[in-house]
């Protein structure tokens, strides 16, 4: 047994059937045995809540996969007016932070006060560059009219010409209007999915804050590191959606 | 030989616990903010109650509606929205939750053994949820009620209506979070805080049935979710995902929604099942038959029950291969369900049966059950489905596995738990004769549907050809008997909270650990952590138990 | 007696807590940085119906990576893997019989 696992374990409690009231931790809720019960309650807790997103995620790549089989040309066009280089960026950003997490929860789980809040700041640093690489690209859709439903343009793709940037990059052929119109759908499924996905990540974010402050007063430091556990498998699970988008997403076909 | 079971203590001088979980803290905000899973069941079993009596006026306005073939009691348009509301609220607001939310959550940590559900703040959070939903479908309702029918079909409900689609549709989100937050709940607990000794195979069924739907609930429900928000973009936006002239498929809601819909009816029965496993081998005096059985089928219909929505969608434009597979999957599904029914009905072989309330409810259900259940045969089979689907044959379906099932057993869970819940014991004859008209009424409401369906009444039509009248007011006549039966019971269990016997810890001399503890129970539910020693259903314990058993003093 | 309460304690999640160490985080942060670059170099080349499967491949490379190590479950109790399974198994149910559906309408009547 190493020593940070020493560490992490903590001293082992009596494992009592009654126990009188000044036996465990504050921190430990009074309808739980052990603290090594609560903790595996709440960490199964958390991963079958992640199961609930990875459905609420698959109704969105259900429509995703039918649509792109439905109208592959128009998916093709429409994925070349997104930059694959910011995309590129913000999937190494995510992966980042998601290292970071990581590192966090070992300095939680060794005890490293300062360590663990360094890495929720980078950490929350870097979802904040995700965000700010977001907004950059999503006020280009909406001011190229790629939004869907607010006055959604697609002349980009029935005259590829009018659009000299991708034009340079991908010559795409003109499209008879009615697929040209199915653009519409593909910009409505990158919106829906990277959008929820941002949502998530606004919500991570404004956790991550929270738990910097209480991480500053040692917090998580003590022995009782579930907090920051569960949050880093929430954080690894917005990172994993973001995985599949941005091939999904971006990287169609940018073979020309 | 006595024809009951029950076992009360000398009424002179019986008295309800004076520290219960009832008395522990008085004023309102001490249930607001409760953690206690006792609570928050009272919590929802108010609230449901309320919303089933919603449900059921607005059940009274389509029956009456229906009693002539013209549409003159109200507008056709109102129809539409009186049977929309029906649906989203008994469904939402009453099926989903009733089982699960009330005798769930009260009885599941005391079956195991444990001092609160697994998370008792997100517990809270649940109801709060389903209060949230439930405001906004009044709210829906006040403002003018939607009329797409329950199940929102697109495009209808993304371009064709002017009606309250977006509230709706939030109040159905935010419910189905209470319901995810419950589901999430239980499979916590049921993992990781069973006593000392309760083996997977030792606890209740009950406990079983609530672990399958809790599966349901966790991975289903996000699913209708992320179509209900489809649906809210369609409709505020316009963003073409079910709309074919931007090339999008109206069916692919369909796929969404029933992915979610098919498992959302085994949510609603499995814990009706769960109660008659509890209930059969309590007033049969024996161990359920086959235990492995019942236990691994409960989970086995809620691992096929993902398998075969798209039934639902036979004649809306899927492919011929789709509908065979389904079809198929579909004959699967029924198994499980059946080898449930066999076994209790090989409980009640060689049993000695008495007939108290929970009793009558139970051999209602399995009546009653059967027939939806064999009738839903009809409707996976493709080739009958065509004729008989979007007709009253549905219609009666589902109301017998629903009302017929799964109402049915709510009732008996509630007769057979009240002693627990309140200290106090229900009325016995009056309350068997309510159990009673609601069979009768039952059957003379819902039995000509089945002949409305094959003759080829549709469904949600305010107007029907003259022939089908007297099924028709059959039918009514059979809802007002019905009517009568449900409001039986709330007037004399709230006549019981006061003037009901003395129930003591026992009064069905149970098995289970919670007919162990006192009546009602205490917070923190044992004064002692107990060990579990015996198998479930386990008489003979009981009877060693018993015998051990201080009676009086001195 | 002591099989009741070993059973307890296993259900009271005394499985011993594994600590990764950072360097295999470093290793895995890496790898998957330089799937990334793959999947970003491999869109660039034509390889017909391939492109798809490439890039879902390395994504699910990546995310595997991501759930064993980043995330704890190489180290997690069977409970843990059973639950992911369970998740990852209804999405593939729900994806794989919607397509069903949608591909075999293109096949005709019979």
């Amino acid at each position: 047994m190493s020593d940070s696992t020493a560490i992490a374990n903590g001293a082992p409690e009596a494992h009592g059937i009654t126990h009188g009231h000044g036996e465990h931790p504050s921190y430990q809720r009074h309808h739980f045995e052990s603290v090594a019960q609560q903790a595996d309650a709440t960490n199964f807790a958390m991963w079958l809540f992640l199961l609930t997103e990875i459905m609420f995620f698959g109704g969105l790549f259900t429509a995703y996969l039918i649509y792109r089989n439905w109208y592959y040309p128009a998916f093709v066009a429409a994925s070349h007016q997104l930059n694959v280089w910011w995309g590129t960026a913000n999937t190494g950003v995510l992966i980042s932070s998601s290292f970071t997490m990581a590192m966090g929860v070992w300095c939680a789980e060794t005890r490293r006060k300062s360590g663990l809040v360094l890495c929720l700041v980078l950490t929350f640093l870097l979802g904040l560059v995700f965000l700010g690489i977001k907004t950059i690209e999503y006020s280009e859709k909406i001011e190229k009219h790629h939004v869907p439903g607010f006055h959604y343009s697609v002349q980009a793709f029935t005259n590829p010409a009018s659009d000299p940037d991708t034009y340079k990059e991908y010559k795409d052929q003109p499209m008879p209007l009615d697929m040209a119109r199915h653009t519409e759908i593909y910009f409505f499924l990158y919106f829906a999915m990277t959008g929820m996905h941002a949502l998530h990540m606004i919500i991570g974010i404004a956790i991550l804050g929270f738990m910097i402050l209480k991480a500053r007063t040692g917090a998580y430091t003590g022995g009782h590191v579930t907090f920051v556990e569960n949050f880093g498998l929430y954080w690894h699970f917005v990172d994993i959606i973001w995985i599949f988008l941005f091939p999904l997403l971006y990287l169609i076909s940018r073979h020309q | 030989m006595s024809s009951t079971i029950v076992s009360l203590p000398d009424q002179s001088t019986a008295r309800i616990p004076k520290t219960n979980f009832i008395t522990k803290e008085n004023g309102l905000l001490s249930w607001l903010l409760t953690g206690d899973h006792k609570r928050i069941a009272i919590l929802y079993l108010i609230s449901i109650t309320f919303f089933f009596f919603i449900g059921g006026a607005l059940a009274g306005l389509i029956r009456l509606e229906l009693l002539t073939p013209q549409s003159d009691l109200m507008a056709t348009d109102t129809y539409n929205k009186v049977f929309t509301m029906h649906g989203v609220v008994m469904i939402f607001l009453f099926l989903v939750p009733s089982v699960p939310a009330t005798l769930g959550n009260f009885l599941i940590p005391i079956m195991l053994g444990a001092k609160d559900l697994a998370l008792p703040k997100i517990n809270l959070l649940s109801w709060y949820l389903y209060v949230v939903g439930g405001i906004l479908v009044l709210y829906t309702m006040i403002s003018g009620g939607v009329d797409t029918g329950w199940t929102f079909t697109t495009p209808l409900s993304t371009h064709y209506v002017n009606t309250n689609v977006m509230s709706t549709g939030l109040a159905v989100f935010i419910a189905g979070f209470s319901s995810i937050f419950t589901g999430l709940n239980f499979i916590v607990t049921i993992h990781k805080m069973r006593c000392p000794g309760m083996t997977w195979f030792r606890m209740p069924l009950f406990v079983w049935s609530h672990y399958a739907a809790s599966i349901l609930m966790v991975l289903g429900t996000p699913v209708l979710a992320i179509a209900i928000v489809l649906v809210a973009l369609e409709r505020t936006v316009g963003i073409g995902v079910f709309d074919p002239t931007k090339g999008g498929d109206p069916l692919l809601f369909q796929h969404l929604f029933w992915f979610y819909s098919h498992p959302a009816v085994y949510i609603m029965i499995l814990p009706g099942m769960g109660v008659i496993s509890e209930v059969i081998s309590t007033f049969s005096r024996k161990r359920v038959f086959g235990y492995t059985a019942v236990a691994f089928s409960s989970v086995a219909i809620a691992v096929f029950g993902f398998f075969v929505w798209a039934h639902h969608m036979f004649i809306m434009g899927i492919s011929n291969y789709a509908m065979l597979v389904f079809s198929l999957l579909t004959m699967l599904v029924a198994v499980p369900s059946a080898i449930k029914i066999f076994n209790w009905t090989f409980t009640l072989y060689k049993g000695s049966i008495t007939f108290e309330t929970p009793m009558l409810y139970a051999f209602g259900f399995m009546g009653l059950f059967t027939i939806g259940g064999l009738t839903g045969v009809f409707l996976g089979t493709s080739g009958t489905d065509i004729h008989l689907t979007e007709t009253y044959f549905i219609v009666a379906h589902f109301h017998f596995v629903m009302v017929g099932g799964m109402l049915m057993a709510f009732l008996s869970g509630i007769h057979f738990w009240w002693p627990k819940i309140t200290g106090r014991m229900y009325p016995e004859k009056i309350s068997q004769l309510a159990a009673v008209v609601t069979f009768i009424g039952f059957n003379f409401t819902f039995f000509p549907q089945f002949i409305l369906g094959t003759l080829g009444m549709p469904r949600r039509y305010a107007a029907y050809p003259p022939e089908f009248q007297v099924l028709n007011v059959f039918s009514t006549a059979g809802a007002s008997i019905l009517g009568v039966g449900y409001l039986l019971p709330i007037l004399y269990l709230t006549w019981s909270l006061k003037y009901g016997e003395i129930a003591g810890n026992n009064p069905w001399q149970a098995t289970g650990l919670e007919w162990q503890i006192q009546s009602p129970p205490l917070t923190e539910n044992f004064t002692v952590t107990p060990i579990m020693d015996h198998e479930a259903y386990d008489y003979e314990w009981l009877e060693n138990e018993k015998a051990k058993e201080v009676a009086s003093v001195g | 007696m002591s099989e009741i309460t070993h059973q307890h304690a296993e259900n009271h999640g005394e499985h011993e807590h594994h600590i990764t160490p950072p360097i295999v985080y470093v290793i895995i942060f890496a790898t998957l940085l330089v799937c990334t670059g793959l999947t970003v170099w491999a869109s660039f080349i034509e390889m017909g119906v391939f492109n798809p499967i490439v890039a879902l491949a390395i994504g699910v490379f990546k995310a595997t990576l991501v759930v064993l190590f980043f995330m704890g479950v190489k180290y997690s109790t069977k409970l843990t893997k059973l639950t992911v399974g369970a998740g990852i198994f209804t999405f593939l149910v729900l994806i794989g019989m919607t397509l069903s559906d949608y591909i075999s309408r293109a096949w005709g009547r019979w």
